[in-house]
């Protein structure tokens, strides 16, 4: 990932969303969503640079914005993101079991990346899925009514699925 | 054409999740082979509001509603019902009300406004929501004053809600009234109060009527940009806005010169990332300028000074979506549902320890109690009922023996139980209440948005106190310390978020103030949810 190719990319993507423009500003956060979903997961400081440029905005400004915001992320997160929810309703329902199998099986604690760089485990605040309760997304896939069982088959179904790739 | 049999199959996040796609696909596979093509159309739409009990398929017009666990119940849907004409008994959901189900006379039917498409129309298709009286709300409005748009809407008492319940015409009015070269119109759709999943069913089941209210809103306000501003989280609902916008553009509905007239209005969605603070309006207005989404300093609100400093009027999802059809129908028809003090109706997402849950829409002043017997089924397991969250995270803990509380606006006031964004959350007795409570406040500690210093610190400090208490090592003085903490943030919180903190805590410190102590008492949690730990440095 060369520099001028960063530049272009990040470029290509803030005109492309520029266009949904109705005042000054109005789409960095859309932009940044752009970015980090082209970049898998995270936003490189080389494109932030970029936006700096494009926006004429201080550097600072966008990296506090950048880690104000929890879906962002500023270093390499893994290939999948998973996001286990710890509100109440998921709590209640079991939720606990969900997280501390999910840490079990990565051997991994929240914030941090498995060795093979395939997952993130992040905690989130509710997902608006509360009807299935307890839940989990994976990227921008929600799955539902979890038990650690079913967390365990959904992630070696990942594994097994990455490794015959 | 249409052909002489439909089924409608729900087609939402939460249905998702139970294999509404796969199911679908395969009921369109065996509508193949068995030569039903011509005579069965499938069609897709938003949440029928139930999930306890598997992906449901409305039969029109028979009027039949099944639930579909498996590939074997499709099987026998096709063979028996569409085939043979035959109902399949074991599938039927009895007790169930839907919009298309108009002739519903069980215990367990709702009163829908705003829900009133959801689950009876193909969201993506616009000419179904035209064909149901949609935009009729707006050619209405259009035909009328900005001024007797928001009359019409003071006379109907429509409450926001987000949870504030301020009156949205007064709202509307404020924001009328003031001079400007440019407004704003903005959807407050950053859904993120825990257990609140019903904007999320109202944008992917009938976007366009949130677009409508918002269109009529920027007529009466005299705004003609808007936004729309959804959680990062909600990938379906920011597509099946999306879609819906770039519909409405097509027929003119949004645009220049909107339905002939010469208003015109644009409207474009804005994404948030992960900040529950985001849904404080002003926080929300900074995150669409593209800042750290902390909130501002009130006033002025933003009726006077809220995006770029221009008037905004800034409301929820389930707000603007009363709009049309108060419009249409009047307010007068508006008022005659619900309670005097709050009309109309309210959608209730129903979660936690319940048998069927999933999102409701009933008259104002429903009680708690038929909210979670009645249309909540009760709690399962044959476990018991300890204690409902009524309201969302920043709401109030109430005991069961409690549950007639009637909800509206005024029912904090009356009853202790707030209304807040309509959550339901039923807790059974396998929980404990520092364990609630410890994982409520670490919610509130990890969303505080660092701003100001008694939410930034005193969210931390109740988080460190309840999770000793929750080792063992609690002492009880420190549960004086929370009720201090309470009182501090509450008085001196720069914006709702801290200042809504002590609602919570406060009310299940009062009712379980005995589970509490034992904590520090006893040599174990009473329930057995908390591990207790020995201390390493005892008395401190």
């Amino acid at each position: 990932m060369s520099a001028e190719n960063v530049r272009e990319i990040v470029t290509d993507i803030y005109e492309n969303i520029s266009s949904q423009s109705l005042e000054k500003g109005d789409v960095l956060i859309n932009t940044l969503h752009a970015i980090q979903d082209h970049f898998g997961n995270f936003i490189p400081i080389e494109a932030a640079e970029v936006m700096k440029d494009l926006t004429g905005l201080p550097l600072s400004r966008i990296y506090e914005v950048l880690t104000f915001y929890t879906m962002f992320s500023t270093h390499k997160r893994g290939k999948y993101v998973i996001r286990v929810c710890k509100s109440l309703p998921c709590h209640v329902t079991g939720g606990q079991a969900v997280v501390d199998s999910l840490k079990n099986i990565l051997e991994i604690d929240f914030g941090e990346t498995t060795t093979d760089g395939l997952f993130t485990l992040e905690e989130t605040s509710c997902l608006g899925l509360c009807g299935v309760s307890p839940v989990m997304m994976i990227n921008d896939e929600a799955y539902g009514n979890l038990t650690p069982e079913r967390v365990s088959e959904i992630v070696d179904g990942m594994v097994s699925r990455e490794r015959s790739e | 054409m249409s052909k002489p049999i439909t089924v409608l199959v729900s087609i939402d996040s939460n249905s998702l999740l139970l294999g509404a796609r796969h199911f679908k696909n395969y009921l369109s596979t065996l509508t193949e082979n068995y030569n039903l093509n011509s005579i069965v159309e499938i069609l897709e739409t938003g949440s029928f509001g139930d999930y306890g009990r598997g992906v449901l398929f409305l039969v029109l017009p028979d009027n039949v509603m099944y639930s579909v666990k498996s590939e074997a119940d499709i099987e026998m849907l096709v063979m028996e019902h569409l085939l043979k004409g035959r109902r399949v008994e074991e599938l039927i959901v009895t007790d169930f009300d839907s919009a298309a189900r108009v002739e519903a006379t069980e215990t367990t039917k709702e009163e829908r406004i705003v829900l009133r498409n959801a689950g009876s129309i193909d969201p993506r298709n616009l000419e179904e929501y035209i064909a149901l009286d949609g935009y009729q709300g707006l050619a209405k409005a259009l035909r009328l004053t900005p001024e007797d748009v928001i009359e019409e809407l003071k006379k109907s008492n429509l409450r926001g809600r987000g949870g504030a319940g301020f009156p949205t015409g007064l709202k509307w009015e404020f924001t009328q009234r003031v001079e400007s070269d440019e407004k704003y119109v903005i959807c407050n759709a950053d859904e993120g109060e825990p257990g609140t999943f019903k904007d999320r069913l109202i944008m992917e089941g009938d976007p366009h009527s949130v677009i409508e209210g918002m269109i009529i809103a920027g007529y009466a306000v005299g705004a003609s940009k808007g936004y729309i501003y959804i959680r990062g989280e909600y990938f379906e609902s920011v597509a099946s806005l999306r879609g819906a916008i770039s519909k409405a553009y097509e027929y003119g509905l949004l645009g220049q010169s909107i339905l002939g007239t010469n208003f015109s209005f644009d409207l474009s969605v804005r994404l948030g990332a992960g900040a529950y603070v985001c849904g404080e309006e002003t926080a929300l207005i900074e995150s669409i300028e593209g800042k750290s989404g902390r909130p501002r300093l009130k006033p002025p609100y933003p009726p006077v000074s809220g995006l770029y400093g221009k008037p905004t009027v800034v409301n929820n999802v389930e707000t603007f979506a009363c709009i049309p059809p108060i419009i249409d129908k009047g307010a007068s028809w508006f008022k005659s549902i619900g309670t005097a003090s709050s009309p109309g109706t309210k959608v209730y997402s129903l979660c936690g320890d319940l048998v069927k849950r999933g999102i409701v829409e009933v008259p104002m002043g429903t009680s708690v109690r038929d909210l979670v017997q009645k249309y909540g089924g009760g709690v399962p397991n044959g476990r018991t009922l300890k204690m409902i969250q009524t309201g969302g995270a920043a709401g109030s803990f109430i005991k069961p023996e409690e549950m007639d509380a009637q909800l509206d606006f005024d029912s904090f006031k009356k009853y202790g139980a707030s209304l807040g964004s309509g959550v339901i959350l039923a807790i059974d007795d396998t929980h404990c209440a520092v364990d609630i409570a410890r994982n409520l406040m670490e919610f509130f500690a990890h969303e505080s948005c660092g701003k100001c210093a008694p939410c930034r610190e005193g969210t931390h400090v109740i988080v460190h106190i309840l999770d000793e208490l929750s080792k063992g090592r609690g002492t009880s003085e420190m549960l004086n310390q929370l009720y201090d903490i309470s009182e501090t943030m509450e008085e001196s919180s720069f914006c709702g978020l801290g200042q809504s903190v002590p609602v919570p805590l406060r009310s299940i410190l009062d009712r379980f103030k005995d589970e509490f102590l034992a904590h520090v008492n006893s040599p174990q949690c009473p329930v057995g949810a908390c591990k207790f730990e020995k201390s390493t440095k005892k008395k401190r």
